[in-house]
């Protein structure tokens, strides 16, 4: 019988006050921790990694964002301040695994903090679902989306940024029977337009926006879910939902979300 | 003999001026701002035999990928003719390589890449100017760059159109026996133009032979001296290019030292004098070529403005002005008129112009989501990211002129530890009330 549990979260700092230390990081990120829809994504994450057992921690309020946004606004001083103080705080809990749900912050610890003193091995949870499956640790419900199509949205810092193609794939195809890809996929998935900071601003004129275009993409596959795996991919693909009034048609969801789903967690 | 003077007096012209250009071109690139690329040289080495030897960029856009195949190796393979060329040019004698076994196989093989090399060409100019493909009419793409596009093109048919009158007037002449044309056998291609040329008399034909020779020649030596000012010079640049790509993740965008010095003293973590007080920092960021590095400016005389780049930018499909394409253009346009000031005038050479503003607006330097399309793309590993940054570096960080969006943001990742208005110490209130089913 299902039976409703309290999760209370490990955090790293309190672990160690007991002299404990978990095997992985979990990386929240700004994003995880603020936006509404983006939490719902961590706490689907954090239902898979208790369900499967997983030694993890959050920094809690140790945590401070990343930088990446600020980096790539061209605000070099933020981003190295913000990296520094996280690598601070990580390298002294002795930090050495990280997993994020946030593919920014993924390419930005996994590439950039290591010329500053930072070096983790660092999973995008997609990765890690990937590797949960492959390892036995998470047997995969194929009921719950049977016969319903599912479609999946590369994010350029997961795919072209840093090679994860497969993975993404690899878990939906263990949930469902009937996965379609964009026209535009993998290497050349067209960007939803979030990155580089553009999130935080108005896009410059031009005839369309970009999360239109790349709705109308995923739209043209007929899906009835539209998988993402970035916090922002998220925000721009609902927002073309929106925009083109097909909420009630498609759903948009996380990767770690559809897992969570399926397993009824 | 005269014309054999006259022919070397051309041949060190020819290479004198190129070498000219093509050091004013070096010159130019060295402006850029140091840096060190001398890592990791086996993996350098595969990613230019891959991408720029072998084109295994070109081909994912097949017809276009073939094609410029046809042409590459047709005129690698056709300049073994040149060779030839050079040196009966230069002694006066007359087809001195004949002597080589199967001679004329090897001169029927050039032919088969030659008629190759006209083929794509004609198949190439059809595409630009009849089907317009339209990422030849974006509109960076203006009178220059197009009709250098043609002129290109026609060049090469051209040239090979001589190659072919030529060979086709010798054979005849061999055929008839005349003195000095020695018999070589049959060439595969020109064989079949004989009917055409049959009619003449053997002056004629010794007119059409040196002709041929003479356009083909002369016409290689101006093509050479066109192509420092042309987007062909990819066919030079792209292997260096290629070899100093940045073989971190495509994401990966450098940190800069200068900033991680004064963030440490900032922070505590070293005080003034570990720093070192020695290394004088400069800009931050680019507000004008100088500013890029050497890498940046190399890569925008690799550019053969394909517009590849530009067919995949999510804010170009969209309509905004950013065009990936553009951003190269204009920094080799501006580094031309730039470096050519500083020839002229030395260090203190100040036209009141820079790369950003004058050449790139902030308007396309804040469209760019950094998705990294454009640079995947590029057949010579562009990298316009990198570009885009360190003008985006500039306005932010020296002219305080990035958006009032934008630089909320970063006041907030500054304040509160995340880009929006949120308190740090509800960092972990996602964790509220979370229960999973057991
Ligand atoms: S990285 Fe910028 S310039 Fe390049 S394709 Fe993406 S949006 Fe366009
Ligand atoms: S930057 Fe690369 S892809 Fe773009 S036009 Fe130039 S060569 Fe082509």
């Amino acid at each position: 019988m299902s039976n409703k549990r309290l999760i209370k979260v490990p955090v790293v700092s309190e672990l160690a006050s007991e002299n404990k230390q978990a095997e992985y990081l979990f990386w929240v990120g700004s994003a995880g921790s603020y936006d509404d829809r983006a939490k719902k994504i961590t706490r689907a994450f954090v239902k898979i990694l208790e369900h499967c057992k997983v030694s993890y921690a959050i920094l809690g309020t140790d945590e401070t964002d990343s930088g990446d946004v600020a980096k790539r606004a061209g605000n070099e001083f933020v981003f190295q301040m913000q990296a520094m103080q996280n690598i601070e705080i990580m390298n002294s809990f002795e930090i050495k695994k990280i997993i994020t749900c946030d593919p920014h912050d993924y390419n930005v610890i996994k590439n950039e903090y290591s010329d500053l003193g930072g070096n983790y091995e660092v999973y995008h949870h997609t990765e890690f679902i990937d590797k949960l499956i492959k390892e036995g640790r998470l047997k995969l419900n194929t009921e719950t989306f049977k016969g319903k199509k599912i479609t999946y949205h590369d994010p350029c810092y997961l795919g072209r940024g840093n090679q994860v193609y497969e993975e993404p794939r690899f878990v939906l195809k263990q949930i469902s029977n009937d996965f379609v890809e964009m026209e535009r996929n993998r290497e050349r998935a067209l960007c939803c337009g979030a990155g580089g900071a553009q999130m935080f601003k108005e896009a410059e004129a031009g005839n369309q926006e970009v999360y239109e275009l790349r709705t109308q993409d995923a739209l043209a596959t007929k899906a009835d879910y539209i998988a993402t795996a970035c916090p922002f991919c998220m925000t721009m693909m609902m927002d073309g939902i929106k925009m083109k009034d097909k909420q009630d048609d498609v759903k948009v969801l996380d990767i770690a979300e559809l897992i969570a789903m399926s397993e009824n967690l | 003999m005269i014309v054999n003077i006259i022919f070397a007096l051309i041949l060190v012209l020819a290479i004198a001026f190129f070498y000219r250009n093509v050091s004013i071109i070096a010159k130019n690139i060295k402006l850029g701002k140091s840096v060190d690329i001398s890592d990791n040289k086996s993996q350098r080495w595969k990613t230019m035999f891959l991408v720029a030897i072998g084109q295994s960029k070109m081909i994912k856009r097949p017809i276009a990928g073939i094609l410029h195949i046809f042409v590459y190796v047709g005129f690698i393979i056709v300049n073994f003719e040149m060779l030839e060329i050079l040196i009966d040019g230069i002694t006066g004698s007359h087809r001195v390589l004949s002597f080589i076994p199967y001679y004329n196989y090897l001169v029927s093989i050039f032919e088969i890449f030659a008629l190759a090399v006209i083929s794509a060409c004609l198949i190439f100019l059809f595409r630009r100017n009849i089907v317009r493909v339209k990422r030849f009419h974006n509109p960076e793409m203006t009178s220059w760059p197009r009709l250098d596009g043609n002129i290109i093109l026609i060049t090469e048919i051209l040239l090979m159109s001589a190659f072919f009158s030529m060979n086709t007037a010798d054979s005849i002449l061999q055929i008839r026996g005349e003195e000095h044309f020695v018999y070589t056998g049959s060439f595969l291609l020109s064989s079949f133009l004989i009917p055409l040329f049959e009619g003449f008399s053997s002056n004629t034909l010794m007119f059409v032979e040196r002709f041929g020779w003479w356009f083909h020649i002369l016409g290689v030596f101006a093509f050479l001296n066109y192509i420092p000012y042309s987007k062909h010079f990819h066919v030079f640049l792209a292997f260096p290019n290629v070899y100093y790509t940045k073989l971190k993740a495509r994401t990966y965008i450098s940190n800069m030292d200068s900033v991680t010095n004064e963030v440490k003293i900032a922070m505590g973590i070293i005080n003034e004098s570990e720093a070192g007080g020695e290394d004088e920092v400069g800009t931050f960021g680019a507000k004008d070529v100088k500013d890029l590095s050497w890498k940046n400016l190399m890569d925008a005389y690799t550019c053969t403005e394909c517009g590849r780049c530009t067919a995949v930018c999510p804010a170009n499909l969209t309509g905004k002005k950013l065009s990936p394409r553009k951003i190269i253009m204009d920094t080799r346009d501006r580094l031309e008129e730039y470096g050519k000031g500083i020839r002229k005038e030395g260090e203190k050479f100040d036209d009141k112009k820079t790369l950003i503003n004058d050449y790139i607006s902030h308007e396309e330097i804040w469209a760019c989501t950094t998705c990294n399309a454009c640079t995947l793309e590029c057949p010579v590993n562009i990298d316009h990211v990198s570009i885009i940054l360190e003008l985006r570096r500039y306005i932010f960080m020296e002219e305080s002129a990035a958006p009032s969006a934008i630089n909320s943001m970063s006041t907030n990742i500054e304040n509160n530890g995340a880009p929006w208005q949120y308190s740090a110490a509800d960092r972990y209130a996602w964790a509220d009330e979370l229960y999973i089913n057991e």
